[in-house]
């Protein structure tokens, strides 16, 4: 606040205010927790030998691998169909917004769990797929339950489902870009695919990036649905499947929950580090390190306007001679 | 300060800037009441007027930023935002409006730099995207140009840490950089404190100078005074009065610029 006179003041000494309360509820929460573990180590229905036997059996690691892909396939494709929609539903054109507000509305408004019943149910209500013109005779054709396996309609289904969600956090990500943004580089002339590049989803991925994340993790879940499809080759699936012939569900439930954290782990860390690569220029306040001789304020540059003829062209701010100056000023 | 008329001397015939009728109107809010006036090739024009007088509007008019509700206006003869053909006029398509962009710089009051780019990336952006120019020629010549307003050792900053008066002299650097033969500067120091005001007007000094055509939205009547060959005062979508700026700011002759003035000046 008084900033010289701070500086001669002494530091103030004085006792501690003690929180006898925040002590004892630590140290009571310490001991649950430890009375809960030590319990669960010595409980016969948790089986953790049949734990540790079951975590890296082939079938369960194969049925992670499975869940992994789900994951990525149906979030690229959700990815990518949420920008589409996204970017239609600010479209100018209204049947294209209509268009886009419609699949939304089916979508969000309908459990995945049903809408994963249904891709599974296509070919009773699609029993081949026609290419070609309409009314007439099709080019191409295919007999639905050959050409999509319960593989690709898990995915499917996922995809278009999660698609609607991730519409609207692109929507929002691209809303919070100023408008400015886009009329500088319009300015510029730049088109309108370029200012979008280069310009605006970079920008908006700050803000499209945490709820992606969390997206994903959730992705990572629900893909435990897809036995709805029904397709079983997946973590949970599997492990139940597992848990039938064995009679034993609760060490296989235990294993699946494993693996589920395992990978959410390296998800939370790989968005930590996306967030910071997307926060250039915006999330540090810091200036590069490379450049120590950052102010925090632009006033060495400030020159004062003289009134009058025989102003230079070129005002070269007294520059302190920090490393990294190119030795280009005042060379117009 | 008139000896400016004598650039271009090739070239006298077409304007830089031609404006016949400009009108615009927002709904049923008109906002330019038919703007009428002429830029002539490195002519510095300052656009002087009460909020609201529609001077902004005029300056996005002219890089089609806005789409005019009636008129003429046409830049070194080229008619804007539409292409002329048996007497008919054709909306343009955006590529060809992006191309009429190129050749016009714009600078804003909120500098409008891209933050998530370094002072250099945003100076090479343009040249780099919409010209498609070397990557090693661009970076050059944004280097000259940052010296050329005094950053040079700011290249590799992000426009975070630079200050409002150096963020706006790397927009104008920015803006030059995609070689214009128009500057537009909407009331670019607005938006400064007034101790980095002065930066800002010197490299447009500068650039007043080296014969670069402007028009300049501004509160500034100093600069105008100093800088600029003719001074336009709007109201109320009107031009109300023009003239050399020494004249028009020394014996407005109408009421409105004469009350306008004196709440300035």
């Amino acid at each position: 606040m008084n900033g010289e006179s701070a500086a001669t003041s002494e530091p103030i000494k004085a006792i501690r205010l003690r929180h006898p309360w925040r002590v004892v509820f630590a140290v009571l929460l310490v001991a649950i927790f430890a009375l809960f573990v030590i319990d669960a180590a010595f409980r016969p229905a948790y089986d953790w030998p049949a734990v540790g036997k079951y975590l890296f059996d082939r079938r369960i690691s194969m049925a992670a691998v499975v869940t992994i892909q789900l994951t990525v396939f149906s979030m690229v494709i959700a990815i990518i169909l949420g920008v589409i929609l996204a970017v239609m539903r600010l479209s100018p054109n209204p049947v294209v917004k209509s268009v886009a507000w419609f699949y939304l509305w089916i979508f969000r408004g309908t459990p995945v769990y049903v809408q994963l019943t249904i891709w599974g149910l296509i070919s009773l209500i699609y029993t081949s797929i026609d290419i070609g013109i309409p009314f007439m005779d099709p080019w191409v054709s295919f007999q639905t339950n050959a050409a999509l396996n319960t593989f690709t309609l898990a995915i499917i289904g996922l995809a278009l489902n999660e698609a609607a969600y991730m519409a609207e956090i692109v929507r929002a990500g691209l809303l919070s870009v100023d408008k400015g943004q886009e009329e500088a580089s319009i300015a510029l002339g730049m088109s309108w695919s370029q200012t979008m590049t280069r310009v605006i989803l970079p920008q908006s991925m700050r803000v499209i990036i945490p709820p992606t994340g969390n997206e994903v993790i959730s992705m990572l879940k629900t893909t435990s649905l897809v036995t709805a499809v029904p397709f079983s080759l997946e973590l949970f699936t599997r492990s139940r499947d597992i848990s039938a012939e064995t009679f034993n569900p609760i060490p296989l439930l235990i294993v699946a929950s494993i693996w589920y954290l395992f990978f959410t782990s390296i998800l939370m860390v790989g968005q930590y580090f996306l967030e910071k690569r997307f926060s250039r220029g915006v999330g540090d306040r810091q200036p590069t390190k490379s450049d120590p001789a950052a102010p925090t304020t632009g006033a060495i540059t400030g020159v004062v306007p003289v009134v009058g003829s025989g102003q230079p062209t070129v005002v070269v701010p007294p520059t302190t001679d920090a490393p990294g100056t190119t030795g280009h000023e005042g060379t117009r | 300060m008139s000896a400016t008329t004598v650039r271009g001397a090739a070239s006298v015939e077409v304007p830089m800037v031609l404006a016949e009728q400009v009108t615009k109107s927002f709904g049923s809010n008109e906002v330019l009441k038919g703007i009428t006036l002429e830029v002539k090739r490195g002519e510095v024009m300052c656009l002087v007027g009460p909020s609201g007088s529609g001077k902004s509007t005029f300056l996005r008019c002219i890089n089609h930023l806005e789409v005019l509700s009636a008129g003429r206006l046409s830049v070194d003869g080229e008619l804007i935002g539409y292409r002329e053909a048996n007497g008919k006029l054709y909306e343009m398509a955006p590529k060809e409006a992006s191309k009429q962009r190129r050749d016009i710089g714009m600078v804003f009051q909120r500098f409008n730099l891209f933050p998530h780019m370094t002072a250099l990336q945003n100076v090479m952006e343009a040249p780099l995207r919409v010209k498609g120019l070397p990557k090693a020629k661009v970076e050059s010549s944004a280097r000259e140009l940052l010296a050329r307003v005094g950053l040079a050792d700011r290249a590799d900053y992000y426009p975070a840490h630079l200050s409002g008066g150096q963020q706006q002299r790397v927009a104008i650097a920015r803006a030059l950089a995609m070689e214009p033969k128009l500057m537009l500067f909407d009331e670019p120091t607005s938006a400064l404190d007034p101790e980095l005001v002065g930066e800002v007007l010197d490299v447009m000094k500068g650039l007043a100078k080296e014969g670069m055509t402007m028009i300049v939205v501004t509160h500034e009547m100093g600069f105008a005074r100093e800088v600029a060959d003719s001074l336009v005062f709007m109201d109320a979508g009107v031009v109300v009065e023009s003239g050399l700026p020494s004249e028009v700011l020394a014996n407005p002759r109408h009421a409105r610029t004469q009350a306008f003035l004196s709440k300035v000046l």
